[in-house]
């Protein structure tokens, strides 16, 4: 009862633009045109676009699970490890016994298992988020690395390549996946209690408490939410490459944080959009693809992305801290 | 025609006592709060007035005597339960949340949902806070202003808002002017002289005498968890309530 916020009025901001917030969006139209305009025909290709949204579609489901992880005030930074792991699993299970509802429960139940170990280590026995999930980060890429002794296992089960990387409507099966993935993350986030309550606790997590909000259910809810998403994306990895490897994932968690934050999701906490955090996903997807397209070795792609990214979350971090 | 007391009082404690350990926080503490009465609960740092009300609110389990509230006897397992049976408190640091609207502050942990899918009833939340701020005559921009737009003293009033909302007949109120400037807490106190006029039982914990004297229409004096003495505002004054307070005369 001793810390005391002196608060003074403040100006309203109800008549001011966040821009900041919007960052996203405009970085977004300005990276789309600058390689329409260096790399007309192939950037713009039908088949090129295509595979920028496919590209971008494990990111999403990646970047969903963060986003609530964030809002929150925790992080996850296992979700690469477990894309990999639960890719693996799935297609150990194909191979072995060639169910694929068996292989999708089974990378699910990675997920669930690798979230529910974060969560009580933060929700209950009180550990930071940070040290946790980087704890568990390095567990399940041993696991990965261990379940196969580094072999990658290839997929051929028709009914699972179908359901997570056949074309619905034009669209490959992954976009769609992602897309649902999306509209439910979006859903829950803004118009649900849950997601309420996942906002207050990363905003204020004593008064959610005193409020009633559970909130150690709350933390370990989006941790376990954040490894299933990571399952998620290793399905659709496992079903679009026909077949899957313990490096699956590896580059994912960089690109799906730097997704989330420049879409306008808080790494502090109680604020969080979907929407933001999808369009930054597909920024990210594009710029790989264009670093690709500009012909650009792999080395130099890891070092032009990483310089990007760290320019787009300064600019859409500068001005958010402190206050 | 039997001897239950007709009359429900709003919060009765008797005999509470509190130790953590080997420390004495409450020792044999009796008080009745009526409804339409503000009584102040003063003391010293240290002197248990915080430990007195976060054991009505569930936050820590009395390690003897009776809580009552409106003529039940009450026990918590923790300070949801509490808040189910109506108990509410106003904490001098602000526990809201600064990113979200008002009105979802004012829902905080029992919003409103519509439809088969449970979804958020915003409108209705908003429409309802709207009226509440509106009656309790607490002055904000809109319903839907985010918190961390309004002043301190606004936000002790969504503060104050949300407990009267949601109390059954009473508020616990922990020092709620404790971070505020003077305009501010003239306000606050207003909102809280309006709740007595509504018939609310308020405890109010404060270390102001001034406000004190201007509110409250008895004090409950704490030294060392101990309980001093219960005066009525109209038959004490400033200097005997210091004495009581430090145990000089
Ligand atoms: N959780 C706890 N564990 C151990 N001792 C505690 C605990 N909470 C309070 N105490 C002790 O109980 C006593 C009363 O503390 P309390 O916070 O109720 O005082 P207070 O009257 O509210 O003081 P202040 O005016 O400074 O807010 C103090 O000696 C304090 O150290
Ligand atoms: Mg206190």
């Amino acid at each position: 009862m001793t810390t005391t916020t002196v608060r003074s009025a403040r100006p309203s901001r109800l008549g001011r633009v966040e821009w900041k917030d919007y960052v996203v969006y405009a970085g977004f139209v300005v990276v789309f045109l600058f390689f329409a305009v260096t790399q007309p025909s192939s950037f713009l290709s039908v088949a090129n676009l295509t595979n920028i949204l496919v590209q971008a579609a494990p990111i999403m489901v990646l970047a969903v699970g963060l986003v609530f992880v964030l809002s929150a005030g925790e992080i996850d930074l296992s979700i690469g490890s477990v894309v990999a792991l639960s890719a693996l699993s799935a297609a150990v299970v194909l191979q072995s016994t060639g169910s694929w509802p068996l292989a999708v429960l089974t990378a699910l139940g990675v997920g669930l298992g690798v979230g529910l170990l974060n969560g009580i280590f933060v929700a209950v026995v009180r550990l930071p988020s940070f040290l946790v999930t980087l704890a568990t980060m390095g567990l399940v890429a041993g696991l990965a690395r261990e379940l196969t002794d580094l072999q990658s296992v290839p997929v051929t089960d028709g009914t699972f390549i179908s359901l997570f990387g056949a074309k619905w409507l034009g669209l490959p099966a992954t976009v769609w996946w992602a897309a649902l993935v999306l509209v439910v993350g979006g859903v829950a986030l803004r118009q649900t209690r849950y997601g309420a309550h996942v906002l207050a606790v990363g905003n204020n997590a004593s008064a959610a408490r005193v409020s009633g909000i559970k909130v150690a259910r709350v933390r370990i809810a989006v941790l376990v939410g954040s490894a299933m998403a990571a399952s998620v994306a290793g399905l659709l990895y496992s079903a679009r490459l026909q077949g899957a490897r313990y490096t699956l994932g590896e580059a994912d968690l960089m690109t799906a944080i730097a997704a989330v934050i420049v879409g306008g999701t808080s790494l502090f906490g109680g604020k969080g959009t979907v929407v933001g955090a999808a369009v930054g996903s597909l920024l990210m997807a594009m710029l790989n693809n264009g670093l690709i397209l500009a012909g650009l070795s792999v080395s130099q792609q890891m070092v032009a992305r990483a310089v990007i990214i760290l320019i787009a979350v300064s600019i859409s971090l500068r001005g958010k801290r402190g206050s | 025609m039997t001897l239950t007391p007709t009359v429900q009082v709003p919060l009765r404690l008797k005999g509470i006592h509190k130790h953590f350990g080997g420390v004495v926080a409450v020792e044999r503490f009796d008080l009745e709060v009526a409804a339409g009465e503000i009584v102040a609960l003063v003391g010293d740092n240290g002197a248990g007035k915080s430990t007195l009300v976060k054991m009505i609110s569930g936050l820590y389990e009395p390690s003897e005597g009776e809580i009552w509230l409106n003529g039940e006897k009450v026990s918590f397992r923790d300070a949801s339960d509490a808040r189910r049976k109506g108990v509410e408190v106003v904490y001098q640091d602000l526990a809201l949340v600064d990113e979200q609207p008002v009105y979802m502050n004012m829902f905080l942990g029992r919003e409103l949902v519509k439809g088969p899918l449970r979804l958020l009833d915003r409108r209705r939340m908003a429409r309802e806070t709207q009226t509440l701020v509106d009656s309790l005559d607490v002055r904000i921009p809109s319903a839907r202003a985010t918190l961390r737009d309004l002043s301190g003293g606004q936000r002790q009033g969504i503060a104050i808002c949300r407990a009267t909302h949601w109390a059954n007949g009473l508020v616990l109120m922990d020092e709620p002017t404790a971070a505020l400037g003077v305009a501010e807490t003239a306000k606050v106190e207003e909102l809280i002289a309006r709740l007595r006029e509504r018939g609310a039982a308020v405890l109010l914990v404060s270390h102001n005498l001034d406000q004190v004297f201007r509110l409250a229409d008895r004090i409950a004096v704490l030294r060392r968890g101990t309980q001093v003495g219960v005066r009525s505002v109209r038959e004490t004054s400033r200097n005997e309530i210091v004495s009581m307070i430090t145990g000089l005369s």
